[in-house]
């Protein structure tokens, strides 16, 4: 996946990393610290003075949005803006101690939709900045279609949210426009309720921030609001997304950035994370997410194509509550990659019965590969079975496999001839087999 | 227009052997006449070609350093195959693209940042160059060309009838899918007239639309077919070219991902692009958009088939696809040997060897008009040399000949001849001799005239740069001669080449070197080792060879070559000579010896 959401802190912190690049004429404090409880927050004023010298805000910093309605905005003890280090310490620890509903979508202030509920895990905090609604402004860019996109408005905060089609002005700028065409376009459309004084100020931040969009490859980036006070920007509250098959030529640019599971999102489990792992240090692609692991049916398919088409079979003939897992494996994988990756799902299928005592399902699906060896990869799942045979009997496993492509014949027939060596229940069939037609067969027997 | 065609040519960015060697199989199997990879570029690799099988023989494909220089050698190669990885495969399309001469680039690399992909793509379409992928297995035309690894095996390829046209243009996102539906096509189906597979990330060069408006323009694709996938709008671009009659040729498709309807956007099915931002994404809604567009869409992946041998035989009953002859096609033998040696000068296998292609006979008798020069030309330089040249190969071997009998080489041979050993090794004692000071010259002398003539230094900025390299200018300098008293072997070389070269620049340089070093000392002057040197550098020249292989010449020994067999005349003259005068063994005379030696010394 090439687009990955940052936290708040990390997306202020690559701005601030290159504030003099993008914008020369402005000054940002960076006054920000991202903390896990309140001890850490307390730990981290005896570096960071104005903890404990200005009133704070603190907030979650969870890739979500609508805290302030969500009532997880602390900025008032009794009246706005008193909020001390130790309030804000206390109001982490009490917010962090137990699960938390969350709201992603709103009516007006009244929450529609199912809350979330998970713990928060990471606050951002930061000094309170007394600013009025007039200084408040919006800016934001991404890509749309073929181009980029640059969003702005005189208004910032919930008014844009809530008025977006009035209120905002686009500018769309074609890949190739360089940077003299970047900017002409931008001030020629300066949102016309920028106040006058601010007119200038605003197109210099605007163009400063379409280039540091454009050059430390965001795929999303919005600030809102921000507020311009002379030459000295605050920014309240950003939203980002980074490409992050860019990371490589942007180890420095970046630094040390983290993509964090969202909020209400189940943590990734160690299996993932350890094929997330496999994936990330191999050429080839090792892929698998977890929908429901107590289900019956698991698929470990080759291809990143075949394996949607198996999904979707599988959804059209036993629907989804059937279904574990969604992954996949291509590319050319090692024996040695494919004997973990399918020890992983062995693994994972075997912990538990299926509650109505029936047989689980093992799809080995793929389409005819191009340059995959069957054999080769089929000698990785063999290796599994051997170390899981077992589990796999004592749970109950069908294993059903269609493949073609280069040594198919030897694949399909080495790892026929091990499930029935290891006395595992196996069906095998190659390309005179339509694709997903074992989805259908093993489906049918009950 | 067809993507490609029987005489498409390709330049293979990275030696990616078993992708090539598929590639080269295919063409064999279809009885293509020329390799589809007319050159490798290899940045990293000492080598200049590669062997491939070629059915049970082999073939040598060129390697180069980079594109420019493949594509300067291989012009009509139009196609490149960008197997670079996602770091450089941005670096080395936009290269590509600058050269130019490239009709369409393929690019297989997964996960090229977004944003140079994005620049990439745009500057292609400027350039009006198709570009199949990132991240895609490329795209084929049955019968004529196939990129790489698609298809897969070739058993799998003539299963699924890719080796020859068929009538269906076929265009996926997925590589593995791709393969999966040529085999359902050939089955339910008369099999692909083209089909590219466009890639899985998010921005890819050419989309779903660009390649079906080639086909619907392409005679031999009669019907297509599209497999689309969750995410993106890509399919509507083909829905309104279908409304506004811009495609009439039936088309068939489905998206697949439905499945992703059932989960959040946390799952990412599939490919990079494969992720739905609005409900126009998703498959259900493009595939029930399609059907209303009058696209044919089966109800799910599992019933493709039927929907596509359904069409197939309406086309058929209406004659609008005809039967097609199955061609008859060459086999790849399962096993084959790779050759230990290659020869490239001559053939011994025919009727009558030859001499680079020309039997021995027609160059050997004199009414042939063929001389030494000529068999030269032919076994060391692969070109038949016009005769100015072939005459003044001649001139020289016959000019070095021999410098009698106290030269050294001249002397060891007479020495191991009285020794009592035969000729050849008399002969062999003679040559080792041969080296940098003795016949050395020649080689010297084309090295540093040509490298003050390739770095214009005037004749004092050469004799400086010689005295700080620490040498004697080679080629310059004669015990007796000078420029009153000429060496006439030499006179005879310069008229020779004033007259017959078409021009002498290198010799007109050295001329100005020497009137600046007789000036200093007399006898400073253009020597017969010398005066060959540089006159077979003006030879080369004249015959249109480039710098770089000039150099190589020079380099690899050539010019001493000359001096080796042209001496070899002499030299066996004199071993000759010691046999026929039954010369004893040579002991020299203890006299002309100065005896110096102490006692060592302990430690």
């Amino acid at each position: 996946m090439a687009q990955k959401a940052i936290r708040e802190f990390d997306a202020k912190s690559i701005l601030a990393k290159h504030w003099n690049k993008y914008f020369p004429d402005f000054t940002y404090a960076y006054e920000t610290v991202l903390v896990q409880n309140g001890s850490e927050l307390k730990e981290a004023a005896k570096t960071h003075k104005w903890l404990s010298e200005k009133p704070l805000v603190a907030k979650p910093d969870m890739l979500f949005g609508k805290r302030g309605k969500n009532d997880l905005v602390l900025f008032r003890d009794t009246k706005p803006g008193d909020v001390s280090l130790e309030k804000a310490a206390s109001w982490i620890d009490a917010k962090s101690s137990s699960k938390q509903k969350v709201y992603f979508s709103f009516d007006g202030d009244t929450p529609t939709g199912e809350a979330s509920v998970d713990m928060l895990t990471h606050f951002i905090v930061e000094p309170f900045t007394p600013h009025t609604q007039d200084e408040e402004y919006y800016i934001s860019a991404t890509c749309v279609g073929d181009d980029d996109v640059l969003y702005m408005s005189a208004e910032g905060g919930m008014e844009v949210e809530e008025g977006w089609d009035e209120k905002v002005t686009e500018v769309t700028f074609k890949i190739t426009d360089t940077e003299e065409e970047i900017e002409a376009k931008i001030r020629a459309n300066i949102p016309a309720d920028v106040a006058q004084k601010d007119k200038e100020a605003f197109a210099k931040f605007a163009v400063g921030f379409f280039k540091a969009y454009r050059d430390l490859n965001f795929a999303y980036l919005e600030i809102n609001p921000f507020v311009l006070q002379g030459n000295k920007v605050e920014l309240l509250d950003m939203v980002a997304k980074l490409d992050d098959t860019a990371g490589f030529m942007m180890v420095d640019e970046w630094g040390d950035v983290e993509y964090p599971t969202a909020f209400g999102m189940e943590s990734k489990s160690p299996e993932v994370e350890a094929i997330e792992a496999a994936d990330a240090k191999t050429g080839a692609s090792l892929k698998l997410t977890l929908l429901k692991p107590e289900a019956r049916i698991w698929t470990m398919v080759a291809g990143g194509g075949a394996s949607v088409v198996y999904a979707d079979t599988i959804a059209d003939f036993a629907g989804i509550e059937d279904l574990a897992n969604y992954g996949e494996y291509s590319g050319g994988p090692t024996t040695g990659e494919t004997k973990f990756y399918a020890e992983t799902i062995l693994d994972l299928m075997t912990r538990e019965k299926d509650p109505q005592g029936r047989d689980k399902i093992m799809i080995i699906g793929g389409a005819i590969a191009n340059f995959t060896d069957v054999a080769k990869t089929f000698t990785g799942i063999i290796q599994a079975f051997e170390n899981y045979a077992d589990k796999m009997k004592e749970v109950g496993v069908k294993i059903y496999v269609r493949r073609g492509g280069p040594n198919y014949e030897k694949g399909l027939k080495d790892i026929k001839e091990a499930a029935d060596r290891l006395g595992l229940y196996i069906e095998v069939y190659g390309p005179e087999t339509h694709v997903t037609d074992i989805v259908r067969m093993a489906l049918e027997e009950k | 227009m067809s993507l490609f065609n029987k005489n498409t040519q390709a330049i293979f960015w990275n030696n990616n052997k078993t992708a090539i060697q598929r590639m080269l199989d295919y063409d064999y199997t279809i009885k293509r006449e020329t390799p589809s990879v007319a050159a490798i570029v290899a940045p990293t690799s000492g080598n200049k070609f590669e062997k491939f099988f070629w059915g049970a023989d082999e073939i040598m494909v060129p390697l180069y350093k980079s594109t420019a220089e493949a594509k300067a050698a291989q012009p009509q190669a139009d196609v490149l195959l960008n197997f670079a990885s996602f770091r450089t495969a941005y670096d080395v399309t936009m290269e590509a693209l600058n050269i130019g001469g490239f009709s369409s680039i393929m690019i297989t690399a997964e996960g090229i940042p977004e944003r140079l992909a994005r620049g990439m793509n745009a500057f292609a379409r400027e350039k009006n160059v198709t570009v199949i992928g990132p991240a895609t297995v490329g795209a084929i035309v049955p019968g004529a060309f196939k990129i790489a690894n698609i298809g897969g095996t070739i058993d799998n390829i003539i299963n699924s009838k890719l080796h020859r046209p068929g009538s269906c243009g076929l265009v996926t996102r997925s590589g593995g899918l791709f393969n999966e539906l040529s085999n359902i096509i050939s089955i339910n189906a008369d099999g692909i007239a083209e089909g590219v597979a466009i890639g899985g990330d998010r921005f890819v060069g050419s989309v779903f639309i660009d390649n079906l408006l080639r086909m619907e323009n392409n005679p031999n694709v009669k019907y297509m077919i599209l497999l689309g996938e969750v995410g993106g709008t890509e399919e509507y671009k083909v829905i309104e070219a279908v409304k506004s009659g811009k495609i009439k040729k039936p088309i068939i498709a489905w998206c697949i991902g439905t499945i992703a309807k059932y989960y959040d956007s946390g799952v990412q099915f599939g490919h990079a692009g494969a992720s739905a931002n609005a409900e126009t994404e998703t498959a259900e809604y493009k595939n029930k958009a399609m059907a209303e567009a009058g696209i044919h869409v089966p109800a799910s992946f599992n019933d493709l088939p039927e929907v596509i041998n359904g069409v197939y035989k309406e086309l058929h009953a209406e004659g609008i696809i005809k039967d097609i002859a199955e061609p008859a096609l060459n086999v790849v033998p399962k096993v084959r040997r790779s050759k230990q040696f290659i020869c490239t000068i001559s053939d011994d296998r025919g009727d009558e060897a030859t001499y680079a292609g020309f039997p021995i006979s027609s160059v050997a008798t004199p009414d042939t008009g063929k001389g030494i020069g000529d068999v030269i030309s032919l076994l060391w330089f692969k070109k038949q040399y016009p005769q100015w040249a072939t005459q003044f190969i001649e001139t020289v071997l016959k000019t070095v000949a021999d410098h009698g009998p106290a030269v050294s080489g001249a002397h060891n041979a007479k020495v191991t001849a009285r020794a009592g050993k035969s000729v050849v090794e008399s002969l062999v004692t003679g040559l080792l001799t041969i080296g940098p000071r003795f016949g050395g010259a020649i080689d010297g002398a084309a090295k540093y005239f040509k490298y003050a003539d390739d770095n214009n230094l005037d004749p004092k900025a050469f004799l400086n740069y010689m005295k700080k390299e620490g040498v004697p200018i080679p080629g310059i300098g004669h015990r007796i001669k000078s420029l009153k008293n000429p060496d006439l072997r030499v006179e005879g070389l310069k008229k020779f080449a004033k007259e017959y070269f078409p021009a002498t620049p290198l010799l007109d340089y050295a001329l100005t070197v020497e009137q600046l070093t007789t000036s200093k000392k007399e006898n400073l002057i253009l020597n017969v080792d010398g005066t060959i040197g540089i006159l077979m550098v003006d030879m080369w020249r004249a015959l249109g060879y480039s710098e770089d292989e000039i150099n190589e010449f020079i380099e690899s020994g050539t010019l001493n070559a000359f001096f080796i067999v042209g001496r070899s005349i002499g030299f066996i003259g004199h071993v000759l000579d010691e046999k026929r005068l039954a010369m004893p063994m040579y002991r020299h005379p203890m006299d002309d010896i100065l005896y110096d030696v102490q006692e060592a010394e302990k430690f």
